[in-house]
């Protein structure tokens, strides 16, 4: 870890005078094992590194990266970043992070036992989630992928303004996807198990949850169009608290792309409502004690009993807003640099479970999977509309499946529609964590 | 790009321990992009990334290891890593020979992006930037982003073949915000192709500006869109996107080899509209997703998957086709050299049809007219896909009348594909896409004439 931090603070100290330099290093290892028919499909070992240059002088900003480490390449990518950053405009606003006396959080995100699980162990693992899988329901009739991967991961960012961090985490996950068949029909479904150290893997839960997914759907219909109660499966409602995080980053507000800019301090939420982002949280599957500026992370309520009140930030967006940093920065990799973004969103769960808030719903839909929410969720406008599969609600109890229909409103209306979250919070491998939602009048298309 | 004896002596070495198969992929890729937003040029990046992924095959396992390091110790580290991991037992010493394949290069680039001035580039972004904001006080926002990459490529196999590719392409895009009464709107136009900045002479950055500014404008007046089941017309070029969900996953030999694809067994059977004639082919020059070779070193294909409504063959890569006993269809393809091949569609596209596409507005009733679509998805196993539309209206009486707001449009492949019923003479290739498999992105294009759908559900909230 420290030889990564050497190499950052080595690029930063080559800063000219009146010019900052930031560099970000990253070096990471990854084993996949995919299993098929009882062996191994294949078996990948990867290693990689990077490095990404960011220099800022009389305002301007350039960027430059490169997938090797030595020294020739950091000095053509500080170059490059340098050359860059003198065909851009200038902006009052930019800098690098500065310190600011914030101690990280103590978080335990490595395990050595990653590095030393041998071999056989992680093919063992694939192909027993392979056969778990297929031995879960007989209707399982195949198995569209089976895996194992663990990855270890180092980072360390430098800059010429005082920052010097690094981090590093360990990761590991099975996920399979089964293909289910009745009746001459096929559906599928996914489970997964993931864990900081293989000991926490269990092959058996992400089997059992594949198949339970792939057979609900099974003889599922499609139904007529209708505004009705939906409840989002905790799965669900994470994805869709995603968007609402990007809608509340100071970078889509200051720039105009947000529709909560001008509204902190409103009730944009029903007063059920309190989002918090906080990647000091170590259930969190995304927790980090440093974000991608080398500042530490923290608690940050951004809508508390549904009015609005904080957006998140980085370096340039704190100043920009008068503000300070809300250890905000992410990175996509050592390729660009850093923007905002939530890094563990959660909402503060409820006191009832699922089948209980079910159980107060006459007519309704249980969400149990969303797709193309790339493609027909505009966060600038807020429009929403999703493809939707999941059971139909009657009574109070779960009915018949229904897929091929599409649930639509605005970010807007949802956030004010909810009318009950439950209290089965759960982590989920993305950065926010699901809970089941109860959001009323939702339009349902369908045939 | 690698001396060929070195190649020899790596591909030996991974197959030292029992291989059936080696390959060697190498890759360089400088990529050089800038951005303009707020009313500034924010950002230029550049970057360069190069190194080998190494595959071994024994029996059905893939062993695959990469390396930044191109050197005799490095790639040989590498061989010995993916050989191992695909437990290759006994064998003897294997000598490999590899020799150049014949293939048609592409048209060279006219102007190398890396000999064109940081400048002018970031001229272009300002162009494009001030003919947005001339559209009107609504226009709130202007986003512009140039990019431009060169990536070299070299593939060789134990079966002999060596081949090189070096492919530019450039890219330019403009995403406008307008704020009024109704709230914010978006709008964007993007235009890219495998070529260089010769993309320029054709390609009218201000013209993307002004009409990205009108989408986003013109949306501001959108009414909700309709809820359910509907005739939907798609405009020209603009329902690629919905083939490439509804079906073109679906023609995907790995998919359709584990069964997790409804086209499944269904070759030589009326799979869709007897209008329809699909195909797909990374030969057409400058198009986004063409190249002279593939990532598994086949040369670009013209591959006709759907014939007059019959299905007539999947995607291959090599893989996939060597355990048929068959070629490789060119279509094997990956994100960089950090990652298998599999297989991926290139340029994808439906023929025209001999419809007058005012005719086929004229003959709607009532329905949906999309201009634009926007991403898509699909679950290959069920058929099930959606696409969003960016840029749609309302037909009423045979007219195109008010705009309505974005929204996803869903359907079942095979179903829809059955509901074609007309097809326009107007051809015209779409926006330049990045396909999303696997957790790989790969460029692709695609394209159709204007096009009826009898019934497609659109995911609007008006009654």
């Amino acid at each position: 870890m420290s030889e990564l931090l050497d190499i950052a603070t080595r690029v930063a100290g080559w800063a000219n005078d009146g010019e900052q330099v930031e560099a970000f290093v990253v070096h990471e290892t990854e084993t996949e094992v995919r299993a098929y028919e009882g062996e191994v499909e294949s078996f990948t070992r990867a290693e990689s590194q990077g490095v990404g240059v960011r220099v800022i002088v009389d305002g301007k900003q350039g960027y430059a990266y490169a997938g090797t480490l030595d020294d020739t390449a950091l000095q053509e990518t500080l170059r490059e970043a340098r050359d860059n950053a003198s065909f851009a405009e200038p902006d009052e606003f930019n800098g690098l992070a500065v310190p600011d006396g914030v101690e990280p959080a103590s978080l335990e995100l490595w395990s050595d036992t990653v590095g030393a699980f041998p071999t056989e162990d992680k093919i063992a693992l694939a192909i027993e989630l392979e056969r778990a899988a297929l031995a879960a329901d007989t209707r399982i009739s195949g198995i569209e992928s089976a895996e194992y991967i663990d990855t270890a991961y180092e980072s360390a960012v430098a800059t010429s303004t005082g920052i010097a961090a690094a981090a590093r985490e360990t990761g590991c996950y099975v996920s399979v996807y089964t293909l289910a068949e009745a009746d001459g029909e096929t559906q599928t479904g996914f489970g997964f198990s993931i864990g900081r150290d293989p000991s926490e893997l269990d092959p058996a839960i992400a089997a059992a949850d594949a198949a339970d997914r792939a057979t609900r759907l099974l003889g599922a219909s499609k139904p007529g169009s209708e505004r009705l109660t939906v409840v989002f499966d905790p799965w669900v409602t994470a994805q869709f608290l995603g968007i609402v995080g990007h809608t509340l980053t100071g970078e889509a507000v200051l720039k105009g792309r947000s529709m909560f800019a001008d509204r902190l301090g409103d009730a944009v939420a029903n007063p059920m409502i309190t989002l918090v982002d906080d990647a000091t949280d170590p259930a969190a599957f995304t927790a980090s004690a440093l974000d991608g500026e080398g500042i530490a992370t923290r608690r940050t309520p951004l809508i508390v009993d549904g009015e609005l009140q904080a957006f998140l930030h980085n370096a340039y967006s704190a100043r920009r807003a008068g503000s300070s940093s809300t250890g905000s920065a992410v990175r996509g990799g050592f390729k660009s640099g850093p923007s905002v973004g939530a890094q563990a969103l959660t909402l503060l769960p409820g006191t009832q479970s699922q089948a209980d808030l079910i159980a107060g719903i006459d007519n309704g839909f249980l969400v149990q999977g969303v797709s193309g929410l790339h493609s027909g969720v505009n966060p600038v406008s807020g429009d929403f509309s999703t493809g939707a599969e999941g059971l139909r609600i009657r009574d109070g109890e779960l009915a018949e499946p229904i897929r091929e229909v599409t649930i639509a409103s605005t970010v807007q209306r949802l956030l004010q529609d909810v009318t009950g979250i439950g209290d089965d919070l759960q982590w989920l491998p993305m950065s926010s964590a699901g809970v089941s939602l109860v959001v009323g009048d939702v339009t349902m298309s369908g045939a | 790009m690698l001396d060929h004896e070195l190649i020899n002596r790596t591909l030996s070495t991974a197959m030292r321990t029992g291989g059936e198969f080696a390959e060697v992929f190498v890759e360089d890729k400088r990529s050089s992009s800038a951005v303009l937003d707020d009313g500034r040029v924010e950002e230029l990046t550049s970057g360069r990334d190069r190194g080998a992924g190494i595959r071994v095959v024994v029996g059905d396992t893939t062993g695959f290891a990469h390396t930044a390091d191109l050197s005799e110790a490095g790639l040989s580290a590498a061989a010995e890593a993916a050989a191992a991991a695909a437990r290759g037992g006994g064998g003897g010493a294997k000598v490999v020979a590899v020799s150049p394949i014949d293939v048609e290069r592409s048209a060279p680039v006219r102007i190398p992006p890396e000999d064109v001035a940081k400048a002018t580039k970031v001229g272009l972004l300002t162009l494009a930037n001030e003919a947005a904001r001339a559209q009107g006080s609504a226009i709130s926002q202007v986003s512009a982003r140039y990019g431009d990459s060169r990536r070299r490529i070299l593939v060789a196999n134990s079966d002999g073949v060596l081949a090189e590719d070096d492919q530019v392409r450039t890219l330019f895009s403009v995403s406008c915000v307008a704020s009024g009464d109704t709230g914010l709107q978006t709008g964007r136009e993007s235009t890219g192709r495998t070529v260089g900045f010769e993309l320029f002479d054709e390609a009218d950055v201000e013209e993307m500006g002004r009409r990205a500014a009108e989408r986003a404008i013109t949306k501001l007046s959108a009414r909700p869109a309709p809820s359910g089941a509907v005739p939907v017309v798609v405009g020209p070029g603009g329902g690629g996107v919905l083939f490439h969900e509804a079906c073109g996953h679906g023609l995907e030999a790995d998919l359709v080899g584990k069964g997790a694809s409804v086209f499944a067994n269904r070759v030589g059977e009326q799979v869709a509209s007897p209008l329809v004639t699909l195909i797909d082919d990374g030969t057409m020059a400058g198009e986004w997703g063409h190249f002279a070779i593939d990532d598994e070193g086949r040369p670009a294909g013209h591959n006709v998957l759907i014939q007059d409504g019959v299905l007539t063959d999947y995607m291959w890569d090599q893989l996939r086709a060597r355990k048929e006993g068959r070629l490789s269809s060119g279509n094997g393809r990956r994100q960089s050299y950090q990652h298998l091949p599999m297989v991926r569609m290139t340029n994808t596209y439906i023929t025209a049809g001999h419809d007058d596409p005012e005719a086929i507005i004229a003959d709607t009733d009532s329905g949906v007219y999309v201009a634009q679509l926007g991403g898509g998805q699909v679950n290959t196993a069920t058929g099930d896909f959606v696409f969003g539309m960016t840029e749609a209206y309302l037909i009423e009486n045979g007219e195109i009348t008010d705009p309505i707001r974005e929204g996803n449009l869903i359907g079942n492949g095979p179903e829809v594909l059955t509901r074609i019923d007309r097809l326009g003479h107007d051809f015209a290739m779409g926006s330049p896409g990045t396909c999303g498999k696997d957790g790989q992105g790969v460029p692709v294009g695609d394209g159709t004439p204007t096009l009826r759908v009898t019934s497609l559900t659109v995911g609007g909230t008006a009654a």
